[in-house]
C-alpha cells in the first residue's frame, strides 16, 4: 500500500461496470407492469388556458391522465421561491410548460396520444429576450419583471473617472448553452397512499427532488425515497430540473397504481429542460497611465427565463466573479437577472461565471490595447494578492500568486515567441494562427452564507465484514465522487481504496450532504468525510478494540468486534463554517467564498480566413486549486471543462423561435467531436487549503470559465478583429472579417 | 398502431448465440436488443445516429443501432458491448479506458468502446489522426476526448505486445 491514498490515479470505483456496458442507468431498469408516461406542452409562449381536448380515435380509456387538478397537495416545483408550477392550471408562461400528463404500457401509442391532446389557449403577448424585459414591454413576472438584482459598491467609483487617464467603454454577449449530458433525463416512480412515493433516476441532488416531492404530494418526509441510479452526465443540468420529472411520474403512477417510466427523448430534453442564462454585460473601467485599475463599474444582465428557479444564486455568483482576479480600489456592480417567456434557465457548470468571466477577460484585453500595454503585462500589474480584497472587500488569505501561473502558462504554451512569430508569418497567410489567454478564478462551495444554511452532514459507516462504508447523499455523475470520497475516507483512516465504497445515494439511506453542485464536493463534503473517518477511528481507538498504530487487518477486526458488541459503528459530521469567514448579504460584501481556484489558460489555434473556420490547435490550462486527491480524475475534469467552453466558444448556438429552441437536435445543435478538441494540456500548482481535505479545494467549474475568452483572445490575436459575443460561428466571423476587410 | 399481424420473424446470431425475435419489421435494433434481449449496453443519446451511444457491430461492421430496422438484422450476426470479451475478462480496449480514465459518466463508454475496438480491427497501428476520425462518430460531453485517445494509444499498445507475447 502507498504512504497515502490521496494524490494517486486511482481507478474509478465503477469504471469496470461502465466499460462492459454493466452499468444501470435509470431507461436500464426493469419493473413489471410498466407503463411509459409522457408530458403535453403548452402550444405557444404566454396565454391562458381555456380548455384541454383529447382528439383522435384513440382508446382514451386505457390511458393514465394527470392535470393540475390530480396533485394532492401543492401544485409547486418548490426550490427557492414556490413561483413554478409542477403542472400549468390556468396561465401558461413559456412554450415547454407542462400542462396534461399521460401514461401507457405502450410507449407509441402513448407518443400517439400525446400529440392528439389540444391545449386550447388563449394567447397573450409575450416577452423573448432580455432587451424586451429590460424594456419592459409587458410585465410578465412579479412588479417589474426582475427576478433577482444585486449591487456591490467597493470605494467610491464615481470619483474616479475625473482623474482617469484612460476610461475603456464595452459590451459583450453571451448565448444560451445547452449541458448536453449524453444521457437524458429520465425518472421511474411508484406511488400510493400507503407506501409514498418513491422514484429512482438520473439527478444530481436526490434531496432537491425530496424537497419537491413532499409538498408536492402532501406526505410526511418519511414516506418520501429519491434514489439516484447511475447518471450519464449532469454539468447543473441534472441539478433543479429532475424535481419536475420526478413529480410528473410520481402524480402518474399515484393515479394509474403502476410503476411509470418517463424517458425524455434528445429534443424533448433540450428543448424543455434548463440552459446556461443568456448575457449581457456591460464594462466602464478607469485606468492610470502607469496601467493600474482604478475603477470599475459593470452591469450585468441575465435571462432568466418565465420562472425564477436558481437564477438569483446563479447571478449571484455571476456578479461575485465579474470584476475577476484583480485588484480594483473603486467597484460598481449593478446585476439584474430578467424573466422572458421562455423556458427557465438554470444551473450549468460555472453558473454566472462563465458570462461575467467571457466580458471581463474579452475587456481587459481592450483595456490593455488603450493603455499601451500587452495583455500580459497589464494583468500582472493589476493581479489580486494575498492580503488585498476582491469586490466584495473579501480580503484575500490564500497564498495566491496570479503572476506565478501567468509566467508558467506562458512557459509551456511559448506565448511570447509564439505571438511575435504569428504576426511575421500571417502577413499573406490565408490561415493564420493566433494565442490568447485569461486569467480568472471561480470560487468553490455554495457563496456567501449558503454552506452554512445548508450545515451538510456525512456519515461513516464501519461494517461487520470489517468494511467502510461513506454516507452521503453527493452524487457520481462522471466527476469522480465515488473515487476521491472514498479515497479521502481511507487516506484519513490509513486503508487501502478497496475497503472502502460509498453506499448508495438513496434518501432512505444516507444523510443530507447538500446537493451536488458548485464545485463543494470535494471541498466541503471530502472535509466532512474526513472528519467523520477521524471520528470512526476516535471511538475505535477509544472503545479499546483498536490501537493507536494498526494494520489493515486489526482495522477489519475491531470494526466486526465493535459491530458485534454495539450492534452498528456510524460517525457523522456536520459542516461548520470557519471562524474567518464573514458574509453580508444585504450588502454583498465580505468573504463570497471560502476559497478560490486560480488559474491562467492559453489557447493557440487557427482561423482559416476563407472558410472562417476556427481550429484549436493547443490547449494549456495551469490552475492551483489545493491539493490534487486524484490526478488522473482532476485532469480529466479540467479536460472535460475546457472541451465543453470549446462548444460554448465555437460551436453552440441555441436558435430561439417564439421561445423555444428552434434547433433541439443534435444535428444541429453543435458540440464539439474527437476532431474538433486538441489534446488538452493540464498543469496544477499545488498549494494545500487549510479547510479541504488533505488541502484540497473545489476545481469541477473551473475550466468553464476562462477557456472561452482565451479562445476568443486568441481569434482577436489571428485576425486582428474585436469579438464581443460568443458563440463566434463561421457565418458570424464572416462578416466580421468582411467589415474589417472593407 | 401496434397490431401483432405486422410483427416479422428476425433470426440473428447475437454475442455468439442465436436468437428468433418477432418484432415489427421497422422497431429499430436498439430497442429489440434493449427491450426484447436484455442487453441494455448499447444506450440511446440521440435517436438520430448523431451520438454513437448505440454503437455495435452488424456482420463486423460498426452502426448505429438506432438507425437500423430489426428487419436488417435478419441472419445478422451482431455483437454488443456485452460480448465484445468473453464473461468475466476485458477486452484491452476496456481495461485500457480503466487505466486511462477513458470513461467519466460512461454513458458513451460502451458505443465509444465499440468504436475504438472497431479502429483497431481495421487499424492495428493508428496515428493521432486516424484515432481522431474513427471515434469522431461517438460524442462524449465529459472526457474532452484527451483521456480517451490515451486509452486507444495504451490499448494499441497492449495488443501489440499480446500478439508478440
Amino acid at each position: 500500500m502507498p504512504d497515502r491514498i490521496v494524490g494517486q490515479p486511482v481507478a474509478r470505483k465503477e469504471a469496470r461496470d461502465k466499460v462492459t456496458g454493466r452499468s444501470r442507468y435509470v431507461d436500464d431498469l426493469e419493473f413489471p407492469e410498466l407503463l411509459h408516461g409522457a408530458t403535453v406542452r403548452s402550444p405557444c409562449a404566454r396565454g391562458r388556458i381555456r380548455g384541454v381536448h383529447f382528439e383522435g380515435s384513440l382508446p382514451w380509456g386505457e390511458f393514465t391522465v394527470v392535470t393540475a387538478k390530480d396533485i394532492p397537495g401543492k401544485n409547486c416545483i418548490t426550490l427557492i421561491l414556490d413561483d413554478q408550477p409542477c403542472l400549468a392550471d390556468t396561465v401558461i408562461n413559456h412554450p415547454e410548460e407542462a400542462v396534461v400528463l399521460l401514461a401507457h404500457p405502450d410507449k407509441y401509442l402513448l407518443e400517439e396520444a400525446r400529440r392528439s391532446v389540444r391545449v386550447d389557449i388563449e394567447p397573450l403577448p409575450a416577452v423573448l429576450t432580455l432587451e424586451e424585459s429590460l424594456a419592459q414591454k409587458e410585465i410578465v413576472w412579479g412588479r417589474d419583471n426582475i427576478l433577482k438584482s444585486i449591487a456591490v459598491e467597493k470605494g467610491n467609483v464615481d470619483d474616479v473617472w475625473a482623474r482617469a487617464d484612460f476610461i475603456i467603454e464595452g459590451e459583450y454577449r453571451t448565448g444560451a448553452q445547452e449541458q448536453l449530458y449524453i444521457e437524458p433525463n429520465g425518472m421511474v416512480a411508484v406511488a400510493n397512499s400507503t407506501d409514498g412515493v418513491t422514484v429512482w433516476g438520473s439527478m444530481q441532488c436526490p434531496y432537491y427532488v425530496h424537497k419537491a416531492l413532499v409538498p408536492l404530494f402532501g406526505l410526511p418526509e418519511n414516506k418520501v425515497r429519491v434514489v439516484q441510479v447511475e447518471t450519464g452526465g449532469g454539468f447543473g443540468g441534472k441539478e433543479e430540473y429532475p424535481s419536475m420529472i420526478a413529480a410528473h411520474a410520481a402524480l402518474l403512477a399515484w393515479k394509474s397504481g403502476k410503476p411509470v417510466k418517463i424517458i425524455y427523448d434528445r429534443a424533448e430534453d433540450m428543448a424543455a429542460t434548463t440552459k446556461r442564462h443568456p448575457s449581457r454585460t456591460r464594462h466602464r473601467t478607469a485606468v492610470s497611465r502607469e496601467g493600474k485599475l482604478l475603477g470599475m463599474e459593470i452591469e450585468l444582465a441575465l435571462d432568466g427565463g418565465a420562472y425564477a428557479t436558481l437564477s438569483a444564486v446563479v447571478l449571484s455568483r455571476g456578479t461575485i466573479h465579474a470584476a475577476g482576479p484583480y485588484l480594483c480600489p473603486n467597484v460598481r456592480i449593478r446585476s439584474r437577472a430578467l424573466a422572458t417567456n421562455t423556458p427557465p434557465q438554470g444551473a450549468f457548470r460555472g453558473f454566472g461565471a462563465p458570462q461575467s468571466t467571457f466580458a471581463l477577460e474579452r475587456h481587459l484585453n481592450k483595456v490593455a490595447l488603450a493603455v499601451g500595454l500587452t495583455p500580459g503585462e497589464f494583468r500582472r500589474r493589476n493581479f489580486l494578492r494575498e492580503g488585498q480584497t476582491t469586490a466584495t472587500g473579501q480580503v484575500i488569505r490564500e497564498k495566491v500568486d496570479m503572476s506565478r501561473l501567468l509566467e508558467r502558462a506562458f512557459e509551456l504554451s511559448e506565448y511570447s515567441a509564439k505571438v511575435k512569430r504569428f504576426a511575421e508569418e500571417n502577413l499573406g497567410r490565408r490561415v493564420k494562427k493566433g494565442i490568447g489567454f485569461a486569467s480568472f478564478m471561480h470560487g468553490a462551495g455554495f457563496t456567501g452564507s449558503g454552506e452554512k444554511y445548508l450545515a451538510s452532514i456525512v456519515g461513516v459507516e464501519a461494517t461487520r465484514e470489517g468494511r467502510v462504508k461513506v454516507l452521503t447523499a453527493s452524487t457520481e455523475i462522471g466527476q469522480g465522487t465515488n473515487t476521491i470520497l472514498c479515497q479521502i475516507a481511507a487516506d484519513t483512516l490509513g486503508l487501502d481504496c478497496d475497503r472502502v465504497e460509498m453506499a448508495p445515494a438513496d434518501t432512505a439511506a444516507v444523510p443530507n450532504s447538500g446537493p451536488t453542485v458548485a464545485s463543494r464536493t470535494c471541498m466541503i463534503v471530502g472535509k466532512l468525510v474526513e472528519s467523520a473517518a477521524l471520528a470512526l477511528k476516535q471511538t475505535l481507538v477509544g472503545s479499546g478494540l483498536l490501537p493507536a498504530q494498526y494494520t489493515p487487518e486489526e482495522f477489519a477486526q475491531a470494526c466486526t468486534r465493535y459491530v458485534e458488541k454495539h450492534g452498528a459503528l456510524k460517525t457523522f459530521s456536520q459542516y461548520q463554517q470557519p471562524p474567518e469567514i464573514q458574509w453580508d448579504e444585504e450588502n454583498y460584501k465580505g468573504d463570497a467564498y471560502g476559497a478560490y481556484g486560480w488559474a491562467v489558460y492559453v489557447a493557440e489555434l487557427s482561423v482559416d480566413t476563407l472558410t472562417c473556420e476556427v481550429r484549436v490547435d493547443d490547449f494549456i490550462a495551469v490552475q492551483e486549486v489545493g491539493t490534487i486527491i486524484n490526478p488522473v480524475l482532476a485532469s480529466g475534469q479540467i479536460e472535460g471543462g475546457v472541451a465543453q467552453a470549446i462548444g460554448f466558444a465555437l460551436y453552440e448556438n441555441v436558435v430561439w423561435h417564439e421561445g423555444r429552441m428552434a434547433n433541439s437536435q443534435m444535428t444541429n445543435y453543435i458540440i464539439p467531436t474527437s476532431m474538433d478538441v486538441p489534446r488538452i494540456r493540464v498543469y496544477f500548482e499545488e498549494v494545500p487549503y487549510a479547510y479541504g481535505p488533505a488541502g484540497a479545494k473545489g476545481l469541477g467549474e473551473l475550466p468553464m470559465d476562462g477557456t472561452a475568452p482565451a479562445i476568443v483572445n486568441a481569434i482577436e490575436n489571428a485576425t486582428g478583429i474585436i469579438i464581443d459575443q460568443i458563440p463566434v460561428l463561421p457565418e458570424q466571423l464572416m462578416e466580421l472579417l468582411e467589415v474589417s476587410r472593407a | 398502431m401496434p397490431d401483432e399481424a405486422r410483427k416479422v420473424d428476425v433470426a440473428c446470431k447475437v454475442n455468439g448465440r442465436d436468437h428468433s425475435i418477432r418484432v415489427y419489421p421497422m422497431a429499430r435494433l436498439l430497442d429489440v436488443l434493449r427491450e426484447e434481449l436484455h442487453l441494455t449496453g448499447a444506450k440511446e443519446g440521440c435517436g438520430e445516429g448523431e451520438c454513437g451511444a448505440c454503437s455495435v457491430f452488424l456482420n463486423g461492421q460498426l452502426v448505429n443501432s438506432c438507425l437500423i430496422p430489426a428487419a436488417q438484422a435478419h441472419n445478422a450476426e451482431i455483437t454488443t458491448i456485452e460480448g465484445i470479451a468473453p464473461a468475466e475478462s476485458l477486452h484491452a480496449v476496456q481495461q485500457a479506458f480503466i487505466e486511462a480514465g477513458g470513461s467519466q459518466c460512461g454513458i458513451c463508454t460502451p458505443g465509444m468502446i465499440m468504436a475504438a475496438v472497431n479502429l483497431l480491427e481495421r487499424v492495428p497501428q493508428p496515428n493521432e489522426e486516424d484515432v481522431r476520425v474513427g471515434l469522431a462518430g461517438n460524442l462524449c460531453r465529459c472526457t474532452g476526448y484527451t483521456k480517451i485517445f490515451e486509452a486507444v494509444v495504451r490499448a494499441c499498445r497492449q495488443m501489440r505486445e499480446q500478439v508478440r507475447a
